[in-house]
């Protein structure tokens, strides 16, 4: 299991230097690690996994500053998909729903589990209530490819703003999800 | 939209991150913070005329060290707390240190003072305005320090909310000291250790509501 840490720990060090390759690849064998952690723990509601394994996906983009490489990766991520996890559960008010203890931080890249459910909840639809200032740089910029400066003139923002439309945009789609679902 | 479209969208055109954000947020935080407790000490309550003369004096140093300890054993706590999965640890040692020493340094005080005079060691002349001070000196890092931890990742809310308002508190108490003429032991064990804590039970409050993301 050390081997799986070290190896997605190296794929984040190398993503938070701005390696999107390497970071495409973390998130991809993180995913696959997260989805069987949910998994067992909300064998009463198979159906909410792909949603909280998307919200706990943007989570930990959106916060991926607070990891402090000096850290096990493993109690970050476990940290942090506990975190979302006891949040659906508050939502839902049904902390019954959960079989498992929450404590073994541990077990997170002990299975994994790459095929994907249909999530429920459409975030690409909820992209699009976005304002324009956040929505045209995610679009542009995070499903188009498009650079920064390309952005920039194609929107008529400037570069910095682009940037920033990006950043609050994500998070304003993490706070949508949250208050929403 | 497919998981798999998230993280290559997530991936796509991601900037580099800045390995010190979490420090950066609260050094800025800090900064505005005593800015706006300085401001609101020099022109409101104004600077204790007799400065000068106090800075000789070794308790006006420890007066200083007091909320200086505090703040930086919260700085600590509060970094650890937003950072997902990093436990606060022994930063509780550097929280308690400097109380249980005004507390020890104050019972030596009063048990070698004549009864007569004990009152006046604890009460002073300003016991009844020195609280609500420095919490109102404390309300413009208390505002900074909970906009810091609102971008980063608190996953206790409470206790980070607490660390947050005590960090505010430990900075308004160390300003007000620069106005606050007293000097004894049993007061600052008291007194000041009251103002410090409104805001950081405040924060304790507030940060559940707060401090989602």
């Amino acid at each position: 299991m050390s081997a799986i840490e070290d190896r997605l720990r190296e794929l984040l060090l190398r993503g938070l230097a701005g390696e999107a390759s390497a970071y495409h690849t973390f998130l991809k064998e993180l995913s696959a690690h997260l989805r069987a952690f949910l998994r067992r723990r909300l064998t009463r509601l198979p159906d909410e996994v792909e949603d909280l394994l998307q919200e706990t996906l943007l989570a930990i983009h959106n916060q991926r500053h607070t990891y402090d490489a000096g850290q096990p990766l493993t109690a970050w991520v476990h940290a942090i998909a506990r975190y979302k996890l006891v949040d659906l559960l508050r939502r839902r008010a049904g902390r019954d729903a959960l079989n498992d203890p929450l404590d073994d931080e541990l077990a997170v890249f002990a299975h994994s589990d790459s095929e994907a459910a249909d999530a429920r909840r459409d975030l690409g639809k909820l992209l699009d209530r976005l304002p324009d200032g956040q929505r045209l740089p995610i679009v542009h910029m995070k499903l188009e490819g498009l650079s920064v400066v390309e952005v920039a003139k194609l929107t008529g923002m400037s570069e910095s703003a682009v940037k920033v439309g990006v950043h609050r945009g994500l998070k304003a789609l993490a706070a949508m999800i949250r208050d929403d679902a | 939209m497919k998981t798999d479209d998230l993280m290559s969208m997530l991936a796509n055109g991601t900037p580099a991150v800045d390995p010190n954000a979490v420090q950066r947020r609260y050094v800025t935080a800090l900064g505005w913070g005593a800015f706006g407790a300085l401001l609101l000490m020099v022109f409101w309550l104004g600077v204790r005329r007799d400065l000068g003369e106090a800075i000789l004096l070794p308790m006006f140093w420890v007066k200083l060290a007091f909320p200086a300890v505090l703040l930086a054993g919260a700085l600590l706590a509060a970094q650890r707390l937003s950072r997902p999965g990093v436990r606060v640890g022994r930063v509780r040692v550097v929280l308690a240190a400097p109380v249980l020493a005004m507390w020890l340094l104050a019972a030596i005080v009063l048990l070698g003072a004549a009864p007569a005079a004990r009152d006046e060691l604890v009460f002073g002349i300003s016991w009844n305005v020195c609280p609500i001070y420095i919490a109102t000196l404390s309300v413009p890092a208390f505002i900074a320090a909970l906009w810091a931890m609102r971008g980063l990742a608190p996953t206790r809310p409470a206790l980070a909310g607490a660390a947050g308002g005590l960090l505010s508190g430990a900075l308004g108490a160390l300003v007000y000291a620069l106005h606050c003429p007293e000097m004894a032991a049993p007061f600052l064990g008291i007194w000041y250790l009251l103002g410090m804590l409104i805001p950081a039970v405040c924060g304790g409050l507030l940060g559940p509501r707060l401090l989602r993301w």
